[in-house]
């Protein structure tokens, strides 16, 4: 099966028949879910305080419930119109969902936000699907937005499928030349079914936060 | 989408071509919803320092609420807190427009959702 990111652009892929099928795949729910807890985990928020988060690629709203459920207040933002509708109509999540392609930047005022998470979506930012943009390009745009969005200290985790160890040289490139620190955790990184890849952005100077090992939690 | 937002977004980094005179964005043709939120003063006074109070009270009063001071109080009364909290979480834009007195982009809401898409050329640098 091709991957979706190669078969034509979010928004497109992303029409209402796929956002249906994607948001009640029940198997496909499960695992985003696991992945979106991981990622708030490795945000490493203060405990007990609400923060305010952006949701990078918010898509069908998932992770958006869960910032729901944790206390979270958050803005999300999505290039698939499809998404959007669905998580607005059907999910009722809380956070303020967003048109935007993020490959083009967007203007949040600098310290505006706690922390950003995002699932499956940075390896959409890799295709160069606009004849004006290349990948460099929309990432750096993309990252030196974000890195001016973000409070110092804080924190911004991607969950992401690369296809091969130059798309995480040009991500995580792209990442520091914005100015963040950080870098991969690998959860699981010898398991074939459960390896997880993240990106684990730091502003300001903070620790790399370290993979899970051993055996996969279920 | 929050009315609060617009006192968060900076469009001058983010459009090409756009330089002054671009904060805050201004809403029309705006149809308004409220939908409480149970309160949290926690929040509340940890967000307070990350909005422009004046962008946030004449963006509301453009909207006919007119229940926050123009100069920030150093200390926030009771009432004046319940009113923040109204303005930050509570109103929300379901249609309308927000217009960027600068280059006069405007940016359209439906169904909550503001379309912040840029044709390819109109991307800042
Ligand atoms: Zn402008």
């Amino acid at each position: 099966m091709s991957r979706p990111e190669e078969i034509s652009p979010p928004e497109i892929f992303y029409g209402d028949d796929e956002a249906r099928k994607y948001t009640s795949n029940s198997r496909i729910q499960a695992i985003q879910s696991q992945m979106t807890e991981r990622a708030i985990e490795l945000l490493a928020l203060p405990e007990d305080q609400p923060a305010f988060l952006l949701d990078i690629g918010c898509g069908s709203g998932l992770s958006g419930e869960l910032l729901d459920e944790a206390g979270h207040y958050w803005v999300g933002m999505d290039i698939s119109p499809s998404m959007l509708a669905e998580v607005a109509l059907e999910r009722e999540v809380e956070g303020d969902l967003f048109l935007q392609d993020i490959g083009q930047g967007f203007g949040f005022r600098p310290g505006t936000f706690d922390g950003a998470i995002s699932i499956s979506v940075l390896q959409w930012l890799l295709n160069a699907d606009t004849s004006s943009h290349s990948p460099p390009q929309r990432l750096t745009r993309f990252f030196t937005t974000l890195h001016s969005a973000l409070r110092n200290p804080s924190r911004a985790v991607f969950q992401f499928y690369p296809s091969s160890d130059d798309q995480v040289h040009l991500i995580t490139q792209s990442a520091q030349r914005a100015g963040f620190g950080g870098g991969i955790v690998v959860d699981y990184p010898n398991s074939k079914k459960a390896r997880k890849m993240y990106l684990c952005l730091m502003v300001g100077h903070q620790e790399v936060p370290r993979g899970l090992e051993g055996e996969e939690e279920v | 989408m929050l009315v609060s937002i617009l006192s968060l977004f900076s469009s001058p980094q983010f459009r090409e071509n756009c330089t002054s005179n671009n904060f805050p964005l201004v809403f029309s043709e705006v149809e308004l919803v409220v939908r409480p939120v149970p309160e949290n003063q926690e929040f509340l006074k940890r967000f307070l320092p990350k909005l422009e109070w004046r962008a946030l009270v004449e963006t509301a009063r453009s909207l006919g609420n007119e229940s926050l001071p123009l100069i920030q109080p150093e200390t926030l009364t009771d009432d004046q807190l319940k009113a923040l909290h109204h303005v930050l979480l509570e109103l929300h834009v379901e249609q309308g427009n927000m217009t960027c007195k600068g280059c006069g982009h405007v940016y359209p809401i439906s169904n909550g959702i503001p379309n912040m898409l840029l044709a390819e050329h109109e991307v800042g640098r």
